[in-house]
């Protein structure tokens, strides 16, 4: 029985295949709409989500399966003080495969210990979120046909966004890859991430100044200052608009750019960028489904 | 130097980097034996210019993942019958199992108290250890 926990958790060449068949579904949806038939999927989401669970939803019910499960702590017996393990091993009894997210980190990998139903993190905490990850990379594939040979601006908050950080794991494994990291001083890649970048033989430049490298960019990774992650209300006010991307800063980059950000956006990316033939964001979304849908049937085994 | 009675049938934890004998007493818990223990802090030493010592007066299973992970330079004595009858070094353990807390206010084991306190040896070279649940780097005094 496989979960995905980590993007690690992962090889290379399962989530080639796992883009493959995303891509098969995009072009053939009918050959996938009872794939899961008279199975289930729980959504245990101990806090709240749209994208995510929703995406999960909507991907379960396009493979022919039905779905079960809660959209909040309070809805579930977490409220009467019930551990995750004993709420697997419930849940399991009724579902073929869960998908769990929990504002804790490390809950899945707890989960998963006492699951006898395939586990997949749908977001633990500031921690990981493998399926966000991959729905980044069929982005990257799809938009630009390729994985290799891209230089990736990330932007915003890289010290907390666990997503930038699993995306810079993910494309540790593919040639040519180039990061530049923009983020306003407090929020700089922690040391670790880079340490791991310079092992990995991963170029990136740092800087704070949005414009200075739009011009080389393949790809713009967009990030949400997240007010969660402060414990102070003056940083988070002084932080969360350092960089708003609109229309005159997109003026020197790349025709072909592909501008990413995980959603849910505040006001890093002004409005009148939605209209852009480079604007990606929404397209991302989308791809998230076929993503999940991929990763249900591998995890499921359904060929 | 100050003088202890050398052990007949014991332990004697040496090469312990200077300051931190005191450490390893509380986390093998040695104040709850009954016999004689001796810790000596900042004696001299040629190889490390000082170092602590802690005498053993019985034998006792050690914890070796505690003492590799709290020191991993600290060499193990076995007494016996006034002589030293094995002497061995310690390894920086591959993980280590309720001898730290994890701090993270977002971990997972801060609200589930059955679950084990495991760190992981991620970095050999930084000696580096990670929380098996959420990856925060366990601090070093």
């Amino acid at each position: 029985m496989r979960n995905l926990i980590d993007i690690k958790d992962l090889s290379k060449t399962e989530i080639e295949e796992l883009i493959k068949v995303a891509k098969d579904i995009m072009q053939r949806p009918e050959k996938y709409s009872e794939k899961c038939k008279h199975k289930k999927l729980a959504t245990l989401f101990f806090e709240p989500s749209t994208r995510t669970r929703l995406s999960f939803e909507a991907a379960m019910i396009e493979l022919g399966g039905n779905v079960i499960g809660f959209s909040s702590a309070s809805s579930s017996s977490t409220s009467k003080g019930e551990s995750v393990s004993d709420t697997i091993r419930t849940v399991g009894c009724y579902s073929d495969i869960i998908a769990m997210r929990h504002p804790k980190e490390g809950a899945p990998l707890v989960a998963s210990n006492k699951s006898t139903v395939p586990i997949i993190n749908a977001g633990d905490g500031g921690h990981n979120h493998p399926t966000q990850t991959l729905t980044d990379l069929l982005t990257i594939s799809c938009e630009k046909k390729r994985l290799d040979n891209l230089t990736i601006g990330l932007c915003g908050d890289l010290k907390f966004g666990r997503t930038v950080h699993s995306l810079i794991n993910a494309m540790e494994r593919y040639k040519n890859i180039k990061f530049v990291l923009i983020s306003p001083e407090e929020l700089k890649t922690p040391e670790y991430v880079k340490i791991k970048m310079e092992e990995g033989g991963i170029k990136y430049i740092e800087t704070n100044d949005i414009e200075k490298y739009i011009d080389e960019l393949d790809i713009l990774y967009m990030t949400r200052v997240q007010r969660e992650r402060f414990f102070n209300e003056e940083d988070y006010l002084r932080l969360k608009d350092y960089y708003i991307l609109n229309k005159d800063k997109l003026e020197k980059a790349k025709d072909d750019l592909c501008i990413m950000h995980p959603l849910p956006r505040v006001n890093e990316i002004s409005t009148e960028v939605d209209d852009d033939p480079r604007a990606c964001y929404f397209k991302q979304v989308a791809y998230g489904k076929y993503i999940r849908m991929a990763l249900i049937l591998k995890m499921l085994d359904i060929k | 130097m100050l003088n202890v009675d050398s052990i007949k049938n014991g332990i004697v934890i040496d090469h312990i980097r200077a300051k931190r004998g005191l450490e390893i007493y509380e986390a093998l818990k040695l104040e709850e034996l009954d016999c004689s223990v001796a810790v000596i802090t900042n004696a001299r030493s040629k190889k490390m210019g000082r170092k602590d010592i802690i005498k053993i007066d019985q034998s006792i299973d050690l914890d070796l993942d505690i003492l590799g992970y709290i020191d991993p330079n600290i060499t193990i004595n076995i007494i016996k019958n006034d002589k030293r009858v094995d002497k061995y070094h310690v390894e920086l353990p591959k993980e280590i199992v309720n001898l730290k807390k994890c701090k993270n206010p977002r971990c997972i084991t801060s609200i589930e108290q059955e679950l084990d306190q495991v760190f992981i040896l991620t970095d050999e070279k930084n000696k580096v250890y990670r929380c098996k649940y959420c990856e925060t780097k366990l601090p070093r005094k």
